[in-house]
């Protein structure tokens, strides 16, 4: 291990780590948004909607990011559609991640009980009213586990970027070990620096997830 | 319309390569997932006895590969294996080691999350009878926690399915690399031969998936009554 190439490489690896951040925060941003839509047009059965977000999911969930990323990339402009590789990924990230959301979201909205939805009926709340103030806050509480693991898939996903030749932090390293062939520093470099973010996140969102329970209806 | 660009599926020999493709992406997260299913197995047991020692350096190798992307995971593999330990084993030996350590760690928490939530008393009843440690997990406890894995499995292996659509990044010749070879060698004739070829593969993977996950959906709702 060469502790200069480490060195030297930072302000690099510096670039790419923000660019992950920031990558992951868009895309995990819009991944919730478009699951907590899909997964309340499923919870109320919104004609059409619902079936058409039904085979969104499915779809998603079931096909690797890397080749949604290469339709978008390389397929894509053929149809006259040609966007910059980072937009190509925040769209895919949230593509992919809309769909994991949605299933976590639908999960929890789920686990609120029937008789609590009967309740606000008899009180005479609209559907509007039911999703804001009964399921999306009992829901949103019951879902914390899914949503923590999608957060880290998906933060780990962006490494995947690096194919469409995003310079986040794994085509950071690529590009370095192409260029000096010192794989193993900056290997080291990588990995370390996925966990830097990864830990303090996964202690924080295990801390949350315990936090939320608390204001759990129920058991 | 001699040019139509889903005809660059059928040109030549491009249809059978891409099969022998995802063949190879096939071959190898079965591999791996055998590979890994079973040491995950023996993981997973040894995480639920006493020991700390044990107990604390397994859960840091489930943290490795929790914390580590798969891609970097291939390239640890790939770049350090060749360099540090003088291993030349061909990429695909690489990716299936790398996989199967991955399956492994996954799947050990799977394991211990089954095997904890069997009642106490099978294990004690187990122990009364006078069965042994292994006794005990071959007759009392995996087939209980065979069952309550089995959905949570399944949906491990889409995952590695999905997974070998990284492949590519080691240079071994999956569905995906053949395929930008065709679009390539293709791209005068059919200049939209990239929005077929990887129409193709993006159904093939969902053809795989999709069937394994609703299965995994079905045995998760049935567990529920």
């Amino acid at each position: 291990m060469n502790w200069t190439v480490i060195q030297q490489s930072l302000p690099e690896f510096a670039q790419g780590f923000k660019l992950t951040l920031w990558l992951s925060f868009v895309g995990i941003i819009g991944a919730i948004i478009v699951g907590i839509i899909s997964s309340l047009s499923q919870y109320f059965r919104v004609p059409v909607v619902g079936k058409i977000v039904g085979a969104y999911v499915e779809i998603a969930r079931n096909t690797p990011l890397l080749i949604q990323l290469f339709f978008l990339y390389y397929a894509f402009p053929v149809m006259g559609i040609k966007m910059a590789a980072q937009t190509c990924g925040i769209i895919g990230l949230i593509f992919l991640g809309g769909a994991y959301m949605a299933e976590g979201f639908t999960g929890g909205f789920n686990g609120v009980s029937k008789s609590q939805l009967d309740s606000g009926r008899a009180l005479g709340m609209s559907d509007f009213q039911l999703a804001r103030y009964i399921v999306f806050p009992q829901g949103f509480a019951l879902s914390m586990p899914a949503l923590a693991a999608n957060i880290i898939f998906l933060i780990k996903e962006t490494s995947i970027f690096s194919v469409i030749a995003i310079p986040e932090l794994t085509n950071t390293a690529l590009d370095l070990i192409g260029m000096y062939y010192q794989s193993n520093e900056y290997l080291f470099v990588l990995v370390v620096a996925y966990a830097i973010i990864l830990i303090p996140l996964i202690v924080f969102l295990t801390w949350l997830e315990r936090r939320v329970r608390y204001g759990t209806f129920g058991d | 319309m001699a040019h139509s660009g889903i005809n660059v599926l059928f040109e030549g020999t491009n249809f059978a390569r891409l099969m022998g493709g995802l063949w190879t992406a096939v071959w190898i997260a079965a591999i791996s997932l055998i590979i890994g299913l079973a040491l995950g197995t023996i993981l997973g047991m040894l995480r639920t006895l006493h020991n700390r020692v044990i107990r604390f350096i397994l859960l840091m190798y489930l943290e490795f590969f929790r914390i580590v992307p798969t891609v970097v995971l291939l390239f640890l593999a790939y770049y350090i294996l060749p360099r540090q330990f003088n291993v030349n084993w061909p990429a695909t030996w690489m990716a299936v080691l790398a996989f199967s350590l991955w399956v492994s760690a996954e799947f050990s928490d799977i394991v211990r999350g089954a095997l904890e939530s069997i009642p106490v008393h099978q294990r004690e009843s187990g122990l009364a009878l006078g069965l042994n440690q292994w006794q005990l997990f071959r007759y009392v406890l995996l087939p209980q926690a065979i069952r309550l894995e089995l959905p949570a499995t399944i949906n491990l292996a889409t995952r590695v399915i999905k997974t070998t659509s990284l492949l590519l990044m080691i240079s071994i010749m999956d569905v995906i690399n053949v395929g930008q070879q065709i679009i390539e060698a293709n791209n005068q004739n059919y200049p939209t031969g990239v929005f077929w070829v990887y129409g193709l593969i993006f159904i093939l993977y969902f053809i795989i998936d999709y069937p394994l996950s609703r299965w995994a959906k079905h045995l998760t709702a049935k567990q529920k009554y």
